[in-house]
């Protein structure tokens, strides 16, 4: 079983290359994918705490984790619609070129 | 064991980075489901099958099939840009390295980290996380049924293609 360190490693690693992806991308789609890499540092997080936590019998981590990825699951089909909907008036997928509603 | 930790973690950091640092799209996406399999992988020797399972019928099945089809409906326009990343790349690196060294310092400082885990597996069978989502759980497997039925009329709504000239 990996440690707990190990877990917490790997997660700030994988978080940390999801939020460069989502900052410096200029595709949104790649930001999406950089989101959703953000949101399963996050569960392995959960799911971390839980195996090394006090009471593993109350299965809160995976109960929570289920629930998370059933979020990010209609985060993402949201997302990539509102995608597509952007695209077909401005021709790009590169935010930059949203700016539209700049102010 | 660790060693077996420690191949599944270069694959998921592999397929991350590749996702967010190659060129063309298709291999992103790719890419970002080899990161979302080692992720199962990790989960499975955590002892949680239900939700390795759960994130390969997900996030292999269902996202990375999604993302696939966007980029099919978002052909990049004639006068490609050669520059992948945006002007200010560097600060965007930057503050994600920076990010990642004060999670870094605050595991590696924290005495939680230290403490020797229990080495029995605990028990946690489809029958048991079931049991605990018809229970303790219920209004948020509501709520989240709920969201999932508003999040797919709302992408087919918004992804609907109009019209020609209601426009």
């Amino acid at each position: 079983m990996p440690s707990l360190q190990d877990c917490l490693v790997l997660s700030a690693l994988l978080f940390a290359v999801g939020l460069a992806g989502a900052l410096a991308r200029r595709n949104a789609i790649i930001v999406l994918i950089g989101i959703e890499l953000m949101l399963n540092a996050a569960n392995l997080n959960f799911l971390a705490f839980w195996r090394h936590g006090p009471h593993p019998e109350a299965l809160t981590g995976v109960v929570f984790t289920l629930f998370s990825i059933g979020v990010a699951a209609a985060e993402t089909a949201v997302g990539l619609a509102l995608i597509i909907a952007v695209y077909r008036h401005t021709r790009s997928t590169d935010p930059e070129d949203w700016q539209r509603l700049k102010g | 064991m660790r060693a077996a930790f420690f191949i599944l973690a270069v694959v998921t950091l592999i397929g991350a980075v590749g996702a967010i640092a190659l060129r063309r799209l298709i291999h992103c996406a790719l890419s970002a489901a080899l990161a979302f399999a080692g992720l199962a992988g990790i989960y499975l020797m955590l002892g949680a099958e239900f939700v390795s399972f759960a994130q390969v019928l997900v996030y292999l099945g269902a996202v990375a099939v999604l993302i696939v089809f966007a980029i099919l409906l978002t052909p990049p326009a004639a006068e490609t840009r050669a520059q992948p990343f945006c002007k200010p790349c560097l600060l965007g690196l930057g503050v994600a390295v920076l990010v990642f060294g004060v999670v870094w310092s605050s595991v590696l400082a924290s005495s939680v980290v230290w403490r020797p885990a229990a080495t029995a597996v605990p028990a946690s069978s489809a029958k048991l996380i079931g049991r605990a989502l018809m229970t303790d759980a219920v209004l948020p497997l509501e709520v989240l049924g709920l969201l999932l039925t508003a999040a797919l009329i709302g992408a087919v709504v918004l992804a609907w293609r109009e019209k020609e000239g209601s426009d």
